[in-house]
C-alpha cells in the first residue's frame, strides 16, 4: 500500500504568534477561575504537557502563583484500542495531587474529533471528582464527532478533511511552530 | 534502536525476544505500575477481551498475578484448572484447547508441567498464548518481572554481576532469566551443588560454579531459586539442613557482596533451606515483595502489547 505523503501546506503560527496566543489563554483563564488555588493543568501526551507547562509559567509572571500540573497519558482509555496496531506506545500518567476539589484544566495542543478528550475525561474521573473539568486546546480545527467543545482556544483553523495540524514546541521538537499539512 | 511492539503472537519464551521487545516490555510494565498505585485500579484497554488461565500445575503467585493483571485490564477472565474438568475424564491436551479456542477467547494464558506445550499449542492456535511456565524449560513472565525489579534498583544491566544461586537444574525461572539478563548485557553467575548444576550450561554464555563464596564475591544482585522438592529437587540433596549449610542465603554470606547487593527470590520461599529469615525480611536488601509488585505491571504490559493485533494485520498504525 503506497504510504500517503504529508507536505507542509501553510505555516499558521510563529514563536512569538503562540507565545501570544498562550499569554492570552492565560489570562482569559485567570478571568474565569476565581480560586486560582484550586486550579490544576493537567496536559495530555504528548505536546499537551508543553502547553500545561506554559500556561503555568504564563499564569506565574501575572499572578504571582503557579498552578500545580501534571501528566496524562490516555493510551489506555482509547476507544480505537481493538481495532489499531501496532498498539500505541504507553507513557506514565503523573499526577502528584489530590484531583478532588479541584477545577481541572485539561490541555492539549489540538482539539479535532474530540475523542482524545473524552477519553482524558474518562482517565481523570478514575483519579477521583474534581469539582470542575476545563478543556484548553491551541487550536481548534473543526470536525467534532462528540458533544465536546474547549473553554480556551488559541486559534480556530477550519481544516479541510485532506489537511491536518502540526504543532511544534521547543520541549519536544526542538522549535516553535504551527503548519497545516496536506495529504498529496 | 527501540521496538514499537512486539513481533510474534506469542510470548512463550525470552529466548526469541530481541533486547529492545525485552526494553519495550519494561518501559510499558513501568507506567503500568502506577495504575497499580491508584485508588481506582482499572483501566478500559482490554474491555471486551477474554483471557483463558489454564494452569495444568499448581500455581499461586503467577496465577493471581495474570488474574489480577487481567482484571486491571478490564479484560474477562476464565480460570481452568485441571481438577474437575473434562482433563480428568481423558480428554486430550489439544483437543481441550481447541474446545475452549471454540469459545473466542483473545488471550490463553498456559502453565503445563511439560516443556514447549505452549509452543505446541501457540502453534496449532489462532488464539495469542502466554507462557506462564512449562516445566523446567522457560517462565518467561518471571524473568521479566526480575529485570524490573533490577532495572528499579540498579538504573542498569550493563556490566551488573548476578549471581542466581540454587536447584539450576529443575529451573524454568533460571532459564528464563539467564536469555533474560544476558540480552540485556549482564554477567550471570550460576551457583549449585554439583547435583544441581546441569551439565553444559556455560554454553548458555554464564559462568558457574559450586562455590558459593566465590558466587557471591562483587555480586550486584543475588537471586535465590528454591529447592523444588516436588520436581525431584530433594533427590540430589542429604537434607535441607546440610544445604542450607552450605546453600543458604544467611546475613553473613550475604557480606560476601556488594555492599549494596539486593537478594531477589522467585517463590514461594522455603525459609531456611536456601534463604534465612533474616535476609528474607531486611527490608534494605530485600526486593522479594517488589518482585510481586511488579509481576502484575510485567504481565498488564505483555497482555496490552500482544493485544494490539498481529504484524501480518498491520496496516500504517495510524
Amino acid at each position: 500500500m503506497p504510504r500517503e505523503e504529508l507536505m507542509r501546506k501553510a505555516r499558521i503560527m510563529d514563536a512569538d504568534r503562540m507565545d501570544r496566543a498562550i499569554v492570552r489563554m492565560a489570562h482569559e483563564l485567570v478571568e474565569n477561575e476565581s480560586d486560582l488555588a484550586s486550579v490544576a493543568l493537567v496536559g495530555i501526551r504528548t505536546r499537551g504537557v508543553p502547553l500545561a507547562e506554559r500556561l503555568a509559567a504564563a499564569i506565574e509572571k501575572t499572578e504571582g502563583v503557579r498552578p500545580t500540573t501534571g501528566t496524562l497519558d490516555i493510551t489506555l482509555y482509547r476507544d480505537d484500542l481493538s481495532t489499531i496496531a501496532p498498539q500505541p506506545l504507553l507513557k506514565k500518567t503523573e499526577l502528584d495531587f489530590d484531583v478532588a476539589e479541584k477545577v481541572i484544566v485539561l490541555c492539549d495542543d489540538v482539539l479535532f474529533t474530540g475523542r482524545t478528550a473524552r477519553a482524558a475525561l474518562d482517565g481523570l474521573m478514575d483519579f477521583g471528582r474534581p469539582r470542575a473539568i476545563r478543556l484548553a486546546v491551541l487550536i481548534d480545527r473543526g470536525h467534532r464527532e462528540l458533544p465536546i467543545e474547549a473553554n480556551f482556544v488559541g486559534k480556530r483553523v477550519p481544516t479541510s478533511s485532506r489537511e491536518t495540524i502540526q504543532v511544534l514546541f521547543r520541549e519536544t521538537d526542538d522549535v516553535d511552530e504551527i503548519w497545516i499539512l496536506e495529504r498529496t | 534502536m527501540t521496538a514499537e511492539s512486539i513481533r510474534s503472537k506469542d510470548l512463550l519464551g525470552v529466548e526469541t525476544l530481541d533486547p529492545d521487545e525485552i526494553h519495550l516490555i519494561l518501559d510499558t510494565a513501568e507506567s503500568m505500575a502506577e495504575i497499580g498505585r491508584r485508588e481506582i485500579k482499572k483501566v478500559p484497554a482490554l474491555r471486551g477481551r477474554m483471557v483463558v488461565n489454564l494452569f495444568f500445575e499448581a500455581s499461586t503467585r503467577t496465577r493471581f498475578s495474570f488474574e489480577t493483571a487481567e482484571k486491571w485490564l478490564s479484560a474477562d477472565s476464565l480460570n481452568f484448572a485441571v481438577k474437575g474438568t473434562s482433563v480428568e475424564k481423558g480428554e486430550s491436551l489439544l483437543d481441550t484447547a481447541r474446545n475452549l479456542e471454540a469459545m473466542s477467547p483473545d488471550f490463553l494464558v498456559i502453565r503445563h508441567s511439560s516443556p514447549g506445550v505452549p509452543h505446541f499449542l501457540a502453534s496449532r492456535l489462532k488464539t495469542r498464548v502466554i507462557n506462564a511456565g512449562d516445566g523446567a524449560h522457560e517462565h518467561p513472565t518471571q524473568a521479566l518481572l526480575d529485570a524490573l525489579t533490577i532495572r528499579q534498583r540498579k538504573g542498569r544491566f550493563e556490566g551488573l554481576r548476578v549471581a542466581i544461586v540454587g536447584d539450576i537444574t529443575h529451573s524454568r525461572v533460571v532459564r528464563s532469566n539467564i536469555w533474560c539478563l544476558t540480552k540485556l548485557g549482564a554477567n550471570v553467575t550460576l551457583c549449585a551443588p554439583p547435583t544441581l548444576m546441569p551439565a553444559g550450561i556455560r554454553e548458555m554464555g554464564v559462568a558457574a560454579t559450586s562455590d558459593f563464596a566465590a558466587a557471591l564475591d562483587g555480586a550486584d544482585v543475588v537471586m535465590m531459586l528454591r529447592v523444588q522438592i516436588e520436581r525431584g529437587g530433594g533427590a540430589g540433596l542429604p537434607s535441607a539442613r546440610e544445604y542450607f549449610t552450605h546453600y543458604g542465603l544467611t546475613r553473613e554470606r550475604l557480606a560476601l557482596a556488594r555492599p549494596d547487593a539486593i537478594v531477589m527470590h522467585p517463590g514461594p520461599m522455603n525459609r531456611g533451606v536456601e534463604i534465612s529469615s533474616e535476609v528474607a525480611d531486611d527490608v534494605e536488601r530485600s526486593v522479594i515483595l517488589s518482585q510481586v509488585t511488579n509481576g502484575v505491571a510485567v504481565r498488564m504490559a505483555v497482555l496490552y502489547l500482544l493485544s494490539g493485533g498481529s504484524p501480518e494485520s498491520w496496516g500504517d498504525g495510524a
